[in-house]
């Protein structure tokens, strides 16, 4: 049986740890291995984010979007591989069908924004003075994304997608027990052009993961869909230290084309605001 | 032949202009007589001035002479309950009844109303933070009153900012606010709040709570609805309790970085939202192609305006190699010509240091120069015997290592480093947690948007530093703060929306 | 390599960018200083004594000009404590007749030349006229600068131009009028402050007064700031000659806030700061007597210029 691999800075590695936790398929049979991530890989991955977010985040948004679109096609191009695995792992097949179509459908939808919600938030404001004054949307940087349990492809890719196509770069904590559909998908995510460090998942216990994502002052955004109070508590403690943006989002059900919207980018956006004189 | 040279070009860059002889100014101080001050200032609940639960009461100081203004009510716990449940009592009962236009109006009339006393806000603002006439009266108020005027116009049209989401207020805001522009920060908390649809409860800070109160004043003259804007008077404790309360939705602060830190954590922890602004310590970037003098002018308005106790403050000035000597030579002639002095007095650029805490931390960083062997530059110039007072100040031969460099000082002082390239300059004004503004000088656009766009700050001055305007949002990066004010930007903080 | 020092052509000075935001926010401050009292009194005196009185009429008569000059020299005609003004300024052919009339009396006698106010003259007529001026007793040369060819981009010309006028002043003093409503921009009124000061003018004038916008306290900034500059470059201070558009005592003493502030004490005397302007006196006159006697005074006590 094999171990699946943490993704990290675009390569696929162990856990520095060494240690793996057996997981099983819906019928309790053993499935795989996922790494038990510790804190230190957790710690490369945050790194591997922030130096991969000024590249990615000063390519064009056309580009960004090309590379989501590549990503979509990638997905659908192992369609059948993903219906299979979140069959064998939870789904009845018509669920894991229903699934794999809507993960597509999400990359292809935030896809297209990325060249377009910078256009609906962003203001040219009319100053009582000579200026030339304008906000525009920045990407804030790094971004730690809390997966939930359940829904193993499309949750991951709903969260992660509005990330990265806004130009941060991100940390994926995945489900503990169906980790290993987000594993398979950094191998999509691999093939798709998408810069190493834009997207890091990490597998593992997310007790022992979640306080020091929270605690790190290199993360700028903290995005929590896991319906887990003690997840949250320590978050709400914690994520002051240094004012991290936290989004906490309520058990949903990520399949729905409602969980899509811009306002989703828009969470792990900074509006900046330049002046400059008008005059000769 | 090339050491010749710099020394040459040294001796040009130490000659002094005689600034101070021949002719010089005579007072001309703005007359404080139309000021009438209460001796004591009770909590603003629900319409009426009542006394404090526990009967207790402090002073409020003019840093300038040292004067009592008056004594004002230490609000506690029990008068956050009183002013919040006024809060949520008129949020459900009148303020969310009532339809957008006719909020609207009610913040036209506050505006209007403060055009009309704008003289006397101004000189009570003066004698209350110690910042110069000139400012409380071009800068402080005027906004004060476009930002009443701007919110006004948006109550209406929500819907317009945030099409198909159905936003909503959030119920009553608390709000915490600093005491460096005690009434523009009450007016970019208030006037927003109120156009969303929200109540407030309100902490100014207890040095410079008196301006607020006199809008408490405004507020029943214009016919707000008692209990729409609550101001509660008091110590930190009592903001604290106002940020845990059950019955506040949200919670908006402007303050240092190290409470907002707390109220953070205390607001989160409560289930409530938040947005805060925080504190800065932004670089003034000036490149050797730029307008020196225009430059000149924004470094001093960067780091000197209202004394610099200015959380967006260019508080670092990063100057291109080429042309510090001449550069630093200007600022040092233009030191000359600051007069620091009576905030009445039409003619002062620099008044007093808010308190005397204040005034120590700052020269607490001044004093580490024969230990970490920086130069410190101020200019000959007169201060008051009373009062606490802090003249320009200049800190030569820093690096980034140096704490003076790192940490906020909120003080009129301004250090500067060199620089060679433009990644060099960016890298050092990225260097630190804070990302609240931050300025570019250069004639080159190209530059301009490029060093611009890596700033990571929420604000940025191109040629020009520190303008504000009701229509601009405003807030910072990293540990600056979250959340914008101004704009339409600034109105989601007061909103919630379904998506 | 300064060419400079090698003899060869000589290098225009660098180009210096102006923001026009930024020095009119600058020049708006100065405006916000109030003058009170005392310092009221010291400046409305000091304005006087700067002021180049001022007739570039073609209905310039002697008589005209000799009832200037005797405005000159009698500017409140009862109270001898009004100090008296710089200078007069007039056509070449009036020169000789002021200076019979100011013989001894320390007030200078300008003259305008160079095909005033256009310059569109032959260059050596313009030469001529500027010696001629000289001969007639002018003791300071008011020339303005070929806006045409500046604004063609020859600013080689212009500095030539320049150097040669001031040859042909000898021991007169050059103002070079640059004619700041013609050039359009801050930064032209910049380059061209640099390029008169480089070729030797004694002092840098903004217009002729047959311009509008004559003199403006932004524009009157630039060219203090240039001035500035050129002193700490060279050591050698050059005067400044706002001139047109300043009609009264408030804004006039704005202006001086602005040299205060900019250049600092030396430069508040006549030698190195004068207002070109005909009203302005009689306006400065009148608040001194405002000053004196604490009551708002009427024109009709005031002698015309």
């Amino acid at each position: 049986m094999k171990t699946r691999k943490l993704y990290i800075g675009g390569a696929f590695k162990r856990s520095e740890s060494e240690h793996s936790y057996p997981v099983t398929d819906k019928k309790q049979e053993p499935l795989a291995h996922l790494c038990r991530s510790s804190r230190k890989d957790l710690r490369n991955a945050v790194e591997a984010a922030r130096k991969a977010f000024g590249g990615w985040s000063a390519r064009s948004a056309y580009n960004r979007g090309q590379i989501l679109y590549r990503m979509a096609e990638m997905l659908e191009g192992r369609r059948e591989p993903f219906i299979h695995e979140l069959e064998q792992i939870s789904l009845t097949r018509q669920q894991a069908e229903a699934e794999t179509d809507a993960a597509i459908d999400r990359l292809v939808h935030y896809a297209g924004w990325t060249d377009k919600y910078p256009t609906l938030f962003s203001s040219v404001n009319p100053v009582a003075a000579p200026y030339f004054n304008f906000s525009i949307p920045e990407p804030c940087g790094v971004a730690g994304i809390i997966s939930p349990e359940d829904q193993a492809l499309i949750a991951p890719v709903s969260l992660m997608a509005p990330v990265i196509a806004g130009g941060n770069t991100c940390v994926l904590l995945t489900s503990e027990q169906m980790g290993s559909v987000a594993c398979t998908l950094a191998e999509v995510l691999h093939s798709s052009d998408l810069p190493g460090g834009v997207v890091n998942i990490l597998t593992g216990i997310r007790s022992e993961l979640v306080p020091h994502l929270v605690r790190h002052l290199d993360v700028n955004v903290l995005i929590l869909a896991a319906d887990d109070s003690d997840m949250k508590k320590e978050i709400q403690e914690n994520a002051h230290l240094n004012v991290k943006r936290v989004h906490i989002y309520e058990q949903k059900d990520w399949n729905k084309e409602t969980t899509q919207s811009p306002y989703r980018i828009m969470d792990a956006q900074e509006i900046k605001t330049t002046w400059h004189p008008v005059g000769y | 032949m090339s050491e010749n040279h710099t020394s040459e070009k040294n001796n040009r860059d130490s000659a002094r202009l005689p600034f101070r002889a021949g002719w010089s100014y005579d007072p001309a101080p703005e007359s404080a007589a139309s000021i009438k001050l209460d001796k004591r200032y009770q909590l603003f609940i629900n319409g009426k001035f009542v006394p404090p639960a526990g009967k207790k009461w402090f002073k409020v100081w003019n840093p300038a002479t040292e004067q009592v203004l008056a004594e004002v009510a230490k609000g506690d716990e029990t008068d956050v309950d009183r002013a919040v449940d006024a809060a949520r009592k008129t949020y459900r009962q009148v303020w969310s009844q009532i339809p957008g236009k006719e909020r609207g109006k009610y913040l036209f009339r506050i505006a209007r109303l403060l055009q009309e006393r704008a003289r006397e806000f101004a000189i009570l603002e003066s004698m209350d933070t110690g910042k110069p006439i000139r400012e409380s009266r071009d800068i402080d108020i005027p906004l004060v009153i476009a930002h009443f005027f701007y919110y006004a116009g948006w109550a209406d049209k929500l819907d317009y900012a945030f099409p198909g989401v159905k936003p909503r207020p959030l119920g009553v805001a608390g709000q915490i606010i600093p005491w460096n522009f005690p009434l523009l920060m009450a007016a970019w908390k208030i006037a927003p709040a109120l156009a969303a649809g929200n109540t407030v409860v309100i902490k100014p800070a207890s040095s410079t709570p008196l301006t607020l109160l006199k809008l408490g004043e405004l507020f029943s003259d214009a016919g707000l609805p008692p209990g729409t804007v609550n101001i509660l008077t008091g110590p930190g404790e009592m903001g604290m309790a106002l940020v845990r309360h059950p019955g506040v939705d949200k919670i908006a602060f402007t303050g240092s970085t190290e409470i907002g830190k707390l109220i953070q954590q205390n607001a989160a922890t409560t289930g409530k939202k938040y947005t805060l602004e925080l504190g800065g310590k932004a670089a003034n970037i000036v490149f050797d192609d730029a307008p020196a003098d225009q430059a000149v002018e924004g470094i001093v308005n960067g780091i000197f305006f209202n004394q610099g106790h200015v959380c967006c403050a260019g508080s670092r000035l990063l100057v291109q190699e080429g042309i510090s000597g001449e550069l630093v030579r200007k600022l040092k002639d233009r030191l000359e010509t600051l007069i620091v002095g009576d905030p009445l007095d039409k003619n002062t650029d620099i008044g007093a240091i808010n308190s005397g805490p204040q005034l120590e931390k700052i020269l607490g960083f001044l004093s580490e120069s024969d230990e970490q062997g920086f130069r410190i530059y101020q200019p000959d110039c007169e201060l008051p015997e009373k009062g606490h007072w802090c003249p320009p100040t200049l800190v030569e031969g820093v690096s980034q290592s140096h704490r003076i460099v790192q940490e906020e000082i909120f003080g009129p002082v301004l250090t500067i480093q060199t620089f060679r390239t433009p990644d060099e300059a960016v890298a050092l004004a990225n260097n630190t947690p804070y990302g609240l503004s931050g300025g570019v000088w250069t004639d080159k656009g190209s530059k301009i948007f490029k060093v611009s766009s890596r700033i990571r700050a929420g604000v940025i001055w191109a040629n020009t530093f520190n303008k504000f305007d009701p229509t601009s949002p405003f807030g910072g990066y990293k540990e600056s703060g979250m959340g914008r004010e101004g704009g339409m930007h600034g109105l989601s903080p007061y909103l919630e929306v379904s998506e | 390599m300064n060419s400079k020092k090698t003899g060869l052509q000589p290098e225009l000075p660098p180009f210096v960018p102006i923001d026009q935001v930024g020095v009119e926010e600058r020049a708006a401050r100065f405006r916000t200083r109030s003058i009170k009292a005392e310092s009221k009194v010291h400046a409305l005196r000091l304005a006087l004594q700067m002021v180049d009185l001022t007739t570039l009429e073609g209905m310039d008569t002697p008589g005209k000009v000799r009832q200037l000059c005797h405005k000159a020299l009698y500017p409140h005609g009862i109270d001898p404590e009004v100090p008296k003004v710089a200078a007069i300024c007039v056509y070449p052919n009036r020169v000789r007749l002021a200076r019979q009339i100011l013989e001894g009396s320390g007030i200078r006698v300008a003259s305008v030349a160079t095909s005033f106010p256009s310059g569109m003259g032959q260059p050596n007529a313009r030469i001529d006229e500027v010696r001629h001026a000289v001969e007639e007793g002018a003791e300071e040369i008011d020339m303005v600068i070929s806006r045409w060819a500046f604004l063609s981009g020859e600013y080689r010309l212009v500095q030539d131009e320049i150097a040669s006028v001031k040859e042909a002043c000898g021991p007169s003093h050059l103002k070079v009028i640059l004619e700041t409503g013609e050039l359009g921009t801050y930064d032209n009124i910049r380059r061209a402050s640099d390029i008169a000061m480089d070729a030797g003018a004694d002092f840098i004038k903004t217009s002729t007064g047959k311009v509008s916008p004559a003199a403006t306290l932004p524009v009157t900034v630039v060219m203090l700031e240039a001035i500035r500059d050129f002193y700490f470059k060279t050591g050698r201070p050059v005067g400044m000659k706002p001139a047109g558009g300043i009609r009264d005592a408030k804004t006039a003493l704005h202006y001086l806030v602005a040299v205060k502030e900019t250049l600092g004490g030396d430069w508040l005397t006549p030698d190195r700061f004068r207002f070109g302007a005909s009203s302005l006196a009689n306006d400065l006159i009148m608040q001194l007597m405002k000053q004196k006697s604490g009551s708002y005074q009427s024109a009709d006590y005031f002698s015309m210029g």
